[in-house]
Parts: C-alpha cells; structure tokens; sequence
C-alpha cells in the first residue's frame, strides 16, 4: 500500500467565513438602489464563486485528479447550450 | 491503488483513478445538474417573458428567514465536512457526532421551510394562486396583485424539488450515522462517508443558486 501523505486538510472554517460573508453581502446587494442589471450580474457572480468555494474545498474537487475536474465540468457546456437556445426562442 | 484511494479501502477504475463508489456519485450528481438546470432555466425563460407575474425581492417571499436557512445549510456542510476530516483521523466519536449535527441542522432546514411554506400559504400565495394578494401582510385584501399564477408554481417546484433533496439526504445520513455506531467505518475505510458527503455538499451547492436566483433577483 502506498504512504504518501494525504494533502493537507483544506481551510474549512476559513471558507464557512467566506460563504458566511458573502451570503451577507449577496442579500444588502440585492437591495440596493442601482439598475437591475447590475444587482443580477454582481449577485451570479458571488453565487457562481461561493459554489465553486464548496465544490472545490468541500467536495475536495481541488484535490482529485484533473480528470475528475473534466467529468465534474462536463455539465457546463450543455447547461449553457439549454439555457442560450431556449433563452433565444423568446427573443 | 492510489493513495486515496487505498484509504478508503476502496480500488480506483482503471484510467479514473478514484473508485467506482465516488465516481457512481459523482455522475450521478452530474445529472442532478441538468435535472436542476432544467428548473432553474425554466424558471429564468418564464421570469423574462412574463415578468408581470413575478414579483421584486422581499415583496413576497420572507428574504431575512431563507438567509437565515441558507445559513443553517452551510454551517451543515462544515459539520458534514468535519466528520469526513474525523474518521480520516480514525475519529469514531466525532464522526458519530458531527454526522448528527449534519442531521440536525438538516432537519431544520426542512422545518423553517415548512414554516415559510405555511405562512405563504396562510397569505394566499400557493401554487397556481391567479393573483397574489399578500393577505394579512398589512396589505389590503383587496389591494393591486403582487403576482401571477407562474410565481407559486415555478417557486414551490424550484425550493420543493430541493427540500425533497435535503429530506432523502437527511435520512441517508442517519443510515449512515447506523452504520458508523456500528463500527463500519475506520481510518482505512470510510468511502461511504465521504459520497455521503459529496451528496450533501451538493444539496448545499444547488440552493446557494436557489436562493439567488429565486429570493435576491
């Protein structure tokens, strides 16, 4: 059996901070007095990093092999795909 | 065998290098995504193409009450993380007791959100509703519409089809917190525990989009 050292344990509690913080700052964005779109873009893009933060550090995603990171992104492009194609039907 | 992989007392696929328990969990989380992204993106096509139906953040749904349960969901997912870091250090106590914390927390997710889904539909705001009128909001009875019949149906499929998520993620998890006070995880083998927890951290992923989209856009 091979004994290389496991990596070292992940920050958990300083990425609880993290989420902690940003989920705060998400909900006075929300409501701030700026044009819509811009509370729409800033709020996907504070989602979009704290679920990174817990797949990459929770999920150990960060420590998997690459391919691992190919599998668990291949989702995204059809993601996009639905969301474009369908998004233009309407427009 | 990987090092990761010999811990768990599991082998890798050939070429995967994790074992085939966490890739099976793997995949099938994979397909949660699109099985969420199928919602989420209806919910976004219908927001833009009528958005009379829908209304602002805070005019409906109880914004302060979910920041709080998303809040209780991530503190889960430390407590979740905490008992998989616990039987890596051969830690059966801890694990037993972060597993239970996990549940609990679990558990309450669950029940503030049937509290809001009481209190919304005590006010008239309930699936296929013509019109919300947010009564006993301080709201007069017969005051302007906050809403059409597209909010509740797309809002109680979007947070129902999760809680259904966190409810069989909660019972599993007390599976697994049986097999743990039976001794079926070691040091040298806790993979069930670790696609437990792949499970869970998911849940916590998938209303980190929820809430935002949902209660804050």
């Amino acid at each position: 059996m091979e004994t290389e050292a496991r990596h070292k344990h992940p920050p958990y509690m300083l990425v609880w901070g993290v989420l902690f913080v940003l989920t705060m700052v998400e909900v006075f964005y929300a409501f701030m007095d700026i044009p819509k779109v811009y509370i729409a873009v800033g709020l996907i893009i504070m989602a979009v990093w704290k679920a990174l933060l817990v797949a990459l550090y929770y999920m150990h995603l960060r420590f998997e092999p690459k391919r691992l990171w190919v599998l668990a992104a291949s989702p995204l492009p059809l993601v996009v795909i639905l969301l474009t194609f369908v998004l233009f039907e309407n427009f | 065998m990987t090092t990761h992989a010999a811990a768990v007392g599991r082998a890798p696929m050939p070429g995967m290098e994790v074992y085939n328990l966490k890739l099976g969990m793997w995949v099938f989380l994979l397909s949660e995504v699109m099985f969420f992204t199928g919602l989420i993106g209806s919910y976004i096509i219908l927001r833009f193409a009528h958005p009379e139906h829908f209304a602002q953040p805070g005019v409906v749904l109880n914004v302060p009450l979910t920041a709080f349960n998303t809040f209780i969901l991530i503190c889960s997912s430390v407590t979740m993380v905490k008992a998989f870091a616990a039987i890596e250090q051969g830690d059966q106590k801890g694990l037993k007791r972060w597993l239970l914390a996990t549940i609990a927390l679990g558990t309450l997710f669950v029940g503030v959100q049937v509290v809001e889904y009481t209190v919304l539909a005590s006010e008239g705001f309930v699936p296929m509703a013509e019109a919300y009128h947010a009564i006993g909001r301080g709201n007069p009875h017969d005051g302007p519409a906050l809403g059409g019949p597209l909010y509740g149906a797309t809002f109680y499929t979007m947070t129902g089809f999760h809680g259904t998520h966190v409810t069989i993620g909660v019972l599993c998890m007390w599976f697994v917190l049986w097999r743990a006070s039976k001794g079926a995880y070691t040091a040298q083998s806790y993979g069930g525990v670790e696609i437990m927890g792949l499970y869970w951290h998911f849940v916590d992923l998938v209303w980190i989009i929820l809430f935002t989209i949902v209660y804050l856009i």
